[in-house]
């Protein structure tokens, strides 16, 4: 169940009840969850969280949302998988590799969608909304269908075709807006003030954020209750870098891990739309908005709301941050697979890439174990592979084409 | 120069509720000072105590960041729409 006092401004302090509001009236900073840590401590343990499950439900007591039963497509507990190769070829002694690929829609917006529409249903609203790269449009569509909610989903037209058809194939709405991410983020914001929907990252944010946490808890529960010593997460708005770096502070102030998290985050990025990490590059103090323009579409948010948010965890736990071209980008989706088996959207190429980059730069070192969260299938972006992936000889159906292709000398060396 | 000045849910009830009102002024910072002349309470809200515009606030004019144009300095055409928008979440 949900232990909450009520929320507060991130910026400012100042706090409100609980209700579908996300900025703070003052200063326009992001509103956050406050709990009462001390009636989760009591609540909470490890054998309970170990009964509960196997979803992002476990955890509860940690989360905003009393909805019984909870708008669950059984988000969550995805598959923490060592990387033993992937570690070998970076040069890296322990990498693990949070996948969740494996999530009901593919991507890990589906832990914070659960956690918003189950909010949305307790606050009475019966249409479900929001703007979305494509991750959560997908996320939404189905969850709404799942609770039997009219949808709206607004994306930018240009959107990879996977991921419009796998939103619209769920029968709701989906809206295809003329303009980038942040302008269609826009329009919503205004429409989120005309209509009662719950735009699950506009009015209902607020909540919807916390579903992030849980990427922290499960990497704790998956590796005995321990953190890791660095972390490695994408940045597009900075949302869920900051919440998964709460999550671990959380384990702690709520007596589920015992000492304090040590742990170094940093933050990935696509050269092609970095505001946060050229400011850490820059040793800046003030982020300048970008024009995104990258084929990490999903990390395409020019004007990052929570980007100070992340700028200032990763500089206070020691991380770094790294800006990665489209390239980098298309490679570490094709290392990843390579080495692991795991195929990653152009996101988790992004990580990919950053950890490769940290680690050649000595940032991330070898005597840490790191935790690297892939958050979205490689189906969604299939069009960033398409040009270089494909079968390795098209023949006919004969032993001689077969030689041909694979000839036998430079077989046996193979085998 | 008469322009339309878009105002956010959040700040509606200083605008008696309006989600649109007109105001004067050739530049961002003449507009936002016509705003304040006109709904006392605005500044407050907008800027934060060294006068500059509160980091969680973006002003566009015409759907253009004024943070890529020349920041409240940017110029204001009459009949230009200059929205006042809360910071950009991610999907």
């Amino acid at each position: 169940m949900a232990h909450v006092h009520g929320l507060r401004c991130r910026e400012c302090g100042r706090e409100y009840d609980v209700a579908p509001i996300f900025t703070c009236e003052w200063c326009f900073g992001p509103l956050e969850v406050a709990y009462d840590y001390d009636a989760i401590r009591a609540a909470v343990s490890r054998e309970k969280i170990a009964a509960g499950p196997l979803s992002i439900w476990r955890y509860a007591d940690l989360l905003p949302s009393d909805r019984n039963p909870a708008v669950d497509l059984g988000a969550g507990f995805t598959p923490l998988v060592r990387a033993d190769r992937l570690a070998a070829e970076l040069g890296l002694g322990e990498v693990w590799i949070k996948n969740d690929t494996v999530n009901p829609t593919n991507s890990f917006k589906d832990r914070v969608t659960s956690v918003a529409l189950s909010k949305a249903l307790e606050f009475g609203f019966k249409v479900a909304a929001c703007a979305s790269t494509g991750n959560l449009a997908n996320s939404v569509a189905a969850h709404a269908a799942h609770a039997g909610l009219r949808s709206f989903v607004f994306i930018p037209a240009d959107l990879e075709q996977g991921k419009v058809m796998t939103t619209a194939v769920y029968g709701g709405n989906v809206v295809a807006i003329d303009g980038n991410y942040d302008a269609v983020n826009r329009l919503c914001a205004e429409l989120a003030g005309t209509y009662p929907w719950a735009f699950v990252n506009v009015n209902v944010r607020t909540y919807y954020a916390e579903g992030s946490k849980t990427l922290a808890f499960e990497t704790a529960e998956q590796l005995g209750w321990e953190v890791p010593d660095h972390v490695v997460v994408p940045i597009a708005s900075g949302s869920l870098l900051t919440k998964i770096r709460k999550g671990f502070d959380e384990l702690h102030k709520v007596g589920l891990i015992d000492q304090e998290p040590n742990l170094r985050v940093s933050g990935a990025q696509a050269e092609g739309c970095s505001p946060v990490a050229r400011a850490w590059l820059d040793g800046a103090d003030t982020i300048k908005p970008v024009k995104p323009d990258t084929i990490a579409k999903s990390l395409a948010i020019g004007n990052p709301a929570d980007g100070y948010f992340a700028l200032d965890a990763v500089r206070q736990t020691g991380g770094g941050l790294a800006a990665v071209n489209d390239d980098e980008i298309v490679d570490a989706m094709k290392l990843l697979a390579r080495t692991e088996g795991i195929f990653a959207e152009t996101a988790g190429g992004v990580t990919i890439a950053t950890l490769k980059r940290l680690a050649a730069d000595g940032i991330v070192r070898s005597d840490e174990r790191v935790v690297a969260y892939v958050t979205g299938h490689g189906l969604k972006t299939l069009d960033a592979i398409e040009p270089t992936v494909g079968p390795t000889a098209v023949i006919a159906p004969t032993l001689d084409a077969f030689h041909e292709a694979f000839p036998p000398d430079l077989m046996q060396e193979q085998a | 120069m008469a322009v339309t000045v878009r105002i956010p849910t959040q700040l509606r009830e200083l605008s008696g509720g309006a989600a649109e009102v007109s105001a004067e002024g050739a530049t961002v910072a003449d507009v936002l000072q016509d705003l304040e002349a006109k709904h006392a309470g605005f500044s407050e809200r907008l800027f934060d105590a060294q006068g500059e515009l509160r980091r969680f606030v973006n002003v566009f004019v015409a759907d253009e960041d004024i943070r890529f144009l020349d920041g409240v300095n940017t110029d204001v055409a009459p009949g230009a729409t200059v929205s006042i928008v809360p910071a950009v979440a991610g999907g």
